[in-house]
């Protein structure tokens, strides 16, 4: 039997268990190359549809509508412009619901009850509903009500209805990281709950929520598969100009350009998506920016 | 002296006149509950009630919206035909036939090819990201694979149409197919939800204790050891919802399939055939004229309904796995 002293100066096998061993090194060259890949991909693609868009990139892209005659001399200023309304609407609808949500379930739901758990679920479910299936629910609603489909108004309820549980659970974490302390010391202070939630929790969870509900907006900005449902698939030659006005928005755009066939729409398609992409880098900067300075430490 | 401490500033309730207490109401200065009604408060709370409640009329609102005209659907369709027939052409007026399993097939195939690029390459990059990099390069890195996840779909649509299919399939590796197929389409599907598996399941082996990996390490293994024995068993509930919601997502898909899987609903074989998926065919029908209340506006719910059950199924299964791996710690 070997002894301690013997076991302890034995040459441990480099070669079979060491971290460079031959199946070790194996291994971190595969997880090296899964990452690698996805980044290549992400690289490829901003750079394929950057050097289809470029030549496109003049003034007519922003300020002539589209162009069935002369695409190579065509814009899509009205997609930008039922975008913009289109966020506008879903903004407006989906932040103050979702964020009165997120402290209702936050600060006040009793997370025993069973109406509480069933909300629970049910969001988690929702996140994941396909995109698709809240078009049908507006196209659906709309008719309900009498609402005419191709407006603004109803792209908005749509695209409202697909972010809301997204803007729930962040805006759910941002309070959930705010720290008891701060809760209960307003309330020493003789605060009710409600003016606590008001005056101490939600100001410091404001930066976390307004991350999560700008990149909640920039995925309701890049979705285009509800929108179809409600007539967005058109060609508008007039600016959008109210919730009842018809509408269309880039990423529809975007579809309607990729699937004809004709070169110059394809160039116009890879434009408008540097359009959009630009959109949506700058929403994601806000977001970071908003993060990095006012989110605190506890 | 009763005064009443509110928490407007600690100052008396409006209009009770200090100190004299002539006419205040008979209360009991001990007692700790709130003495004034703040119906206020009562309101807003109702509202932030009601806001949450909200989210379950959505889902019964969906349940309903989809089922009515489903419904209708089935008054002249029968459900057997619907879910065993193999012919879909809906729109050949005289031979109308409304057999869903071409775009199930279609909706297949592209789905298994999109998780067979996912999983593998999602978790790859999570394992690494959770294990392996340096807290530097985690910092830079797990942005990125959020950037990937913040494309709109339909710029990963047009990347399959006009990137994938003709110059990486047909051109670099010499497959045979068309404008459309399931092949590009999935591939790209895959692609896109690679973020969705890489920081589930990279958040559920973050989660193991480092405990377990120093006892693993302390008993001789190396780090690819510990990794794959170790952290992955003891996170696998996690990794295998973050799989289940990369499925959903990849199912309900619907610009990318619309743009690059094909056009026309047909038995889909072999990985370089075009098809139409599910979400393809709404897209596809909705974007033509269809009036409410015709069999065609109403064949669209009938899918629609489909895919909800099918993609709630899914759901459910990953919320209950995640669940699990909660517990677990």
């Amino acid at each position: 039997m070997a002894t301690i002293g013997q076991l302890a100066t034995r040459p441990i096998k480099a070669q079979q268990n060491g971290e460079k061993s031959p199946a070790s090194i194996a291994f971190l060259v595969a997880l090296w190359a899964a990452l690698a890949f996805a980044i290549l991909c992400l690289l490829t693609l901003l750079v394929t549809s950057f050097i289809d868009g470029v030549p496109r990139l003049d003034s007519n892209l922003v300020t002539a509508y589209t162009s069935q005659i002369a695409p190579e001399r065509g814009g899509v200023r009205a997609a930008i412009i039922g975008s913009l309304w289109v966020i506008f609407v879903t903004a407006v609808l989906a932040i103050p619901l979702g964020i009165a949500a997120a402290i209702y379930l936050e600060e006040f739901a009793d997370p025993k009850r069973w109406y509480n758990r069933l909300v629970e679920v049910n969001l988690q479910n929702l996140a994941a509903v396909p995109a698709i299936v809240y078009g049908l629910l507006t196209a659906g609603f709309a008719l309900t009500i009498g609402l005419r489909r191709g407006v603004v108004l109803a792209g908005g309820i749509a695209l409202a209805l697909l972010i809301l549980p997204v803007i729930i659970i962040t805006a759910r974490e941002a309070l959930r990281a705010v720290p008891a302390e701060i809760r209960q010391g307003s309330l020493a202070l003789g605060a009710t709950p409600l003016q606590t939630v008001w005056r101490q929790t939600l100001p410091s969870a404001i930066p976390g929520v307004a991350t999560g509900t700008i990149l909640a907006l920039s995925r309701a900005l890049g979705e285009a598969a509800p929108l179809l449902l409600l007539g967005g698939l058109v060609t508008i030659r007039f600016d959008p100009n109210g919730l009842l006005s018809g509408f269309t928005t880039l990423p529809i755009q975007i579809f309607n350009l990729a699937g004809r066939s004709a070169e110059e729409f394809q160039q116009l398609a890879a434009a408008a998506i540097i359009v959009l992409l630009a959109m949506l880098l700058l929403m994601n900067a806000l977001a970071i920016l908003i993060r990095n300075r006012y989110q605190r430490q506890w | 002296m009763s005064t009443r401490v509110t928490a407007r500033g600690g100052s008396p309730a409006a209009g009770a006149p200090l100190g004299g207490g002539g006419r205040l109401p008979k209360v009991d200065p001990t007692s700790l509950r709130r003495q004034s009604p703040r119906y206020g408060e009562r309101v807003a709370m109702g509202v932030l009630g009601g806001a949450a409640m909200l989210s379950v009329l959505v889902t019964v609102g969906i349940v309903i919206s989809l089922l009515l005209p489903a419904l209708s659907f089935f008054r002249e369709v029968s459900v057997s035909e619907f879910l065993f027939g193999t012919r879909w052409t809906p729109r050949f007026a005289g031979q109308e036939s409304y057999g869903v399993l071409p775009l199930v097939t279609g909706t297949l195939w592209t789905t298994v090819i999109a998780l067979l690029i996912a999983v593998p390459f999602g978790l790859g990059a999570a394992v690494y990201l959770a294990e392996y990099a340096p807290p530097r390069v985690r910092k830079v890195l797990k942005p990125v694979l959020e950037v990937l996840a913040g494309i709109p779909s339909v710029v990963y649509g047009f990347f399959a149409l006009t990137f994938v299919a003709p110059v990486v399939l047909e051109g670099l590796l010499g497959i045979d197919v068309g404008t459309f197929s399931v092949l590009a389409a999935g591939l790209v599907l895959g692609i896109m939800i690679i973020p969705t598996v890489a920081s589930l399941s990279e958040d559920a082996m973050s989660a193991v204790p480092s405990a377990l990996r120093q006892g693993s390490l302390a008993l001789g293994a190396n780090k690819m050891r510990t990794t794959l024995r170790v952290v992955f068993p003891a996170a696998i509930s996690g990794i295998a919802a973050s799989v289940v919601l990369g499925l959903s997502r990849a199912i309900g898909e619907t610009m990318i399939v619309a743009l690059a899987a094909g056009t026309q609903a047909r038995m889909v074989g072999g990985p370089t055939e075009f098809g139409q998926t599910m979400t393809g065919f709404i897209a596809q029908t909705a974007t033509g004229e269809s009036t409410p209340g015709t069999l065609s506006y109403n064949t669209l719910f009938a899918v629609g309904l489909l895919l909800f059950l099918i993609t709630f199924v899914i759901n459910m299964i990953s919320i209950r796995l995640v669940r699990r791996f909660r517990e677990a710690y």
